[in-house]
């Protein structure tokens, strides 16, 4: 493989896979609001 | 839940509206139904042939730019209004109504011919084990498999080959959604996507080990860095985002249809348009590793047998690839497996639009629901498609409702919804109030002005380009009816459901679900 070839892959698999990490960590980082159940929040039910 | 006091005294009428027990499993069932068929097939032919390794940019710039927002107003439409696409766009103006029949049209329209290819990778996951195709995988799919007729209409010669697996793959499916959103949709995701990603992972690691799989590589990601100033490779980055987020398509507007009030839209639409972008890049990994195996052992270059992708890769070279590699069975059964679980996973999202929306139209429950819309779909797919002529129908159809339905339908929807209903505040808005991540005027500006020149523009060169050369050799009359036709009716099919006026039974009469507002969130 030429090295142009090798430095893209490794910044395509960089860029999407971090861009995952980071998504994942922005997620872990606002938990799902258990206390609002959507009863509390959805009329019809 | 039915259990539950209601909060204002009365017994609820009928069952609640089902949900994803956590945002996990509503993720999961996302992602289930982005990755798809077109991210092993289509995406790695797609960043070849236009730049390579230079194609990243764009790809990127358009994930960023349009797959992302664009997923994020599915989510807002059909997370504020808690309903089916008809419903929710009906319940965010009445006028709106016709996009979402018309997304269920196209749902229609693809369903019926999916469910076909995830018939024929089923089969051939047990062809891999005797390498059923011989020395001639092309004859023998062509031929042997699928006994294409040479006269291109519409015929009933039945090919049992393709008839009983895709019986299977509609009962298997059915009875998924039979069994709701919760315990059918979302478990079969839990299921079937960590299965496709270790499948995956094993086959991407068995390319890589394969004689010739860096020339592949090399092929794949050598930059072109020319390629950036033509206006046809950022056509084909916003294309593929585009078809591969399923976005304009009523699944997303289904799916967040069924969160709770206060999910973190954005924080979760992030990691599904990632990881789908993730997974892609790994079938680029891989299929490339082994299209670079199979130049390695023809002796040729790796343009030169690359082909196109799509079903003349799965098909036709990876049977070649897997008679020559060592291992080759595994290699076969990890492929053609990938193929059925990714398309699986995607159906489902595809049929639930139909589903959903008939179910909200009758007022009927989940399982009854499934049958009346899934017994006639089932029905017309095995009528049509496992037929000696079925191959030539698959094609035109996925060639024009695929490309131009879905393209001209995103279109409308940004703007009308943009211009002349003018929600896009309320949506961005209501987006906000639940999510990490906020939607303002870049949001506003990236759906409105820059989604339609974009869409427009790849719109209008297919056109051009389908009126000019026609398509392959397909006859006029066939494409016309089959290809061009097919197209008007899903449109006048939806403008003729918009106005079928909604019954008492029908979810349309439940107490309206508007968003919450901050005070309520705030409580």
């Amino acid at each position: 493989m030429s090295t142009a070839a090798i430095v893209m892959l490794i910044i395509s698999i960089l860029t999407v896979w971090g861009g995952l990490g980071l998504a994942l960590v922005n997620l872990q980082r606002h938990p799902e609001d258990d206390t609002r159940m959507p009863e509390e929040h959805a009329p019809e039910l | 839940m039915s259990n539950l006091p209601h909060p204002k005294g009365a017994p609820p009428a009928k069952p609640p509206r089902e949900m994803w027990s956590t945002r996990k499993v509503f993720i999961l069932a996302a992602i289930g139904s982005a990755v798809g068929l077109g991210n092993i097939w289509r995406f790695p032919y797609v960043a070849y042939e236009n730049g390579g390794g230079a194609f990243i940019i764009p790809y990127l710039v358009a994930l960023l730019t349009a797959g992302i927002p664009l997923l994020f107003l599915d989510y807002a439409v059909g997370h504020r209004h808690r309903g089916s696409a008809p419903l929710a766009y009906r319940r965010l103006t009445p006028k709106a109504e016709g996009l979402g029949w018309w997304q269920v049209a196209i749902c229609f329209i693809i369903s019926i011919y999916y469910a076909v290819i995830i018939a024929w990778a089923g089969m051939y996951m047990i062809f891999s084990f005797t390498e059923a195709w011989g020395d001639d995988p092309q004859g023998f799919f062509l031929g042997e498999f699928l006994e294409v007729s040479e006269n291109v209409n519409i015929g009933f010669d039945f090919v049992p080959n393709v008839l009983i697996p895709l019986v299977i793959v509609w009962a298997l499916v059915l009875l998924v959604l039979a069994a709701g959103v919760q315990k059918g949709i979302g478990r079969a995701n839990i299921i079937f996507l960590p299965l496709l990603l270790v499948m995956f992972l094993i086959l991407v690691v068995q390319s890589l080990f394969l004689p010739g799989a860096a020339d592949g590589l090399d092929a794949l990601f050598t930059p072109d860095w020319g390629a950036l100033t033509n206006t046809g490779v950022w056509a084909a980055a916003y294309g593929q985002i585009f078809f591969s987020l399923s976005v304009a398509f009523g699944i997303m507007v289904t799916y967040a249809s069924y969160l709770k009030r206060k999910t973190d839209l954005t924080g979760s639409g992030f990691v599904v348009a990632f990881a789908n972008s993730g997974f892609e890049i790994l079938a680029g990994i891989g299929v490339f590793a082994a299209v670079g195996f199979m130049a390695f052992t023809a002796g040729a270059e790796v343009g030169d047998v690359a082909g196109a992708g799509g079903i003349g890769l799965a098909f036709i070279a990876f049977p070649t690839i897997i008679s020559e590699a060592p291992l080759g069975a595994l290699l076969g059964v990890l492929f053609f497996g990938s193929l059925v679980f990714a398309g699986f996973t995607s159906l489902i999202s595809i049929i639930e639009v139909i589903i959903s929306a008939v179910q909200d139209k009758l007022g009927m429950g989940r399982v009854k629901t499934t049958w009346i819309v899934g017994i006639p779909l089932a029905l017309i797919s095995i009528l049509l498609f496992p037929t000696t002529t079925g191959l030539n129908l698959l094609d035109v159809t996925d060639a024009f409702v695929n490309n131009f339905g879905i393209m001209a339908c995103a279109l409308v929807t940004v703007l009308l919804l943009t211009y002349a209903f003018r929600k896009l505040p309320l949506l961005g808005g209501h987006v906000s109030d639940v999510s990490s991540i906020k939607l303002g005027l870049g949001w506003r500006i990236l759906v409105g002005i820059l989604s339609p020149i974009v869409l427009g523009y790849i719109l209008i060169s297919e056109l051009i380009k389908k009126i000019q050369e026609g398509y392959g050799e397909m006859p006029t009359w066939f494409v016309g009816v089959f290809g061009w036709g097919m197209v008007v009716a899903l449109i006048v099919v939806a403008l003729v459901l918009s106005l079928i006026p909604w019954s008492s039974k029908s979810a349309a009469n439940d107490p309206v679900l508007d968003a919450p507002n901050k005070k309520e969130v705030s409580k």
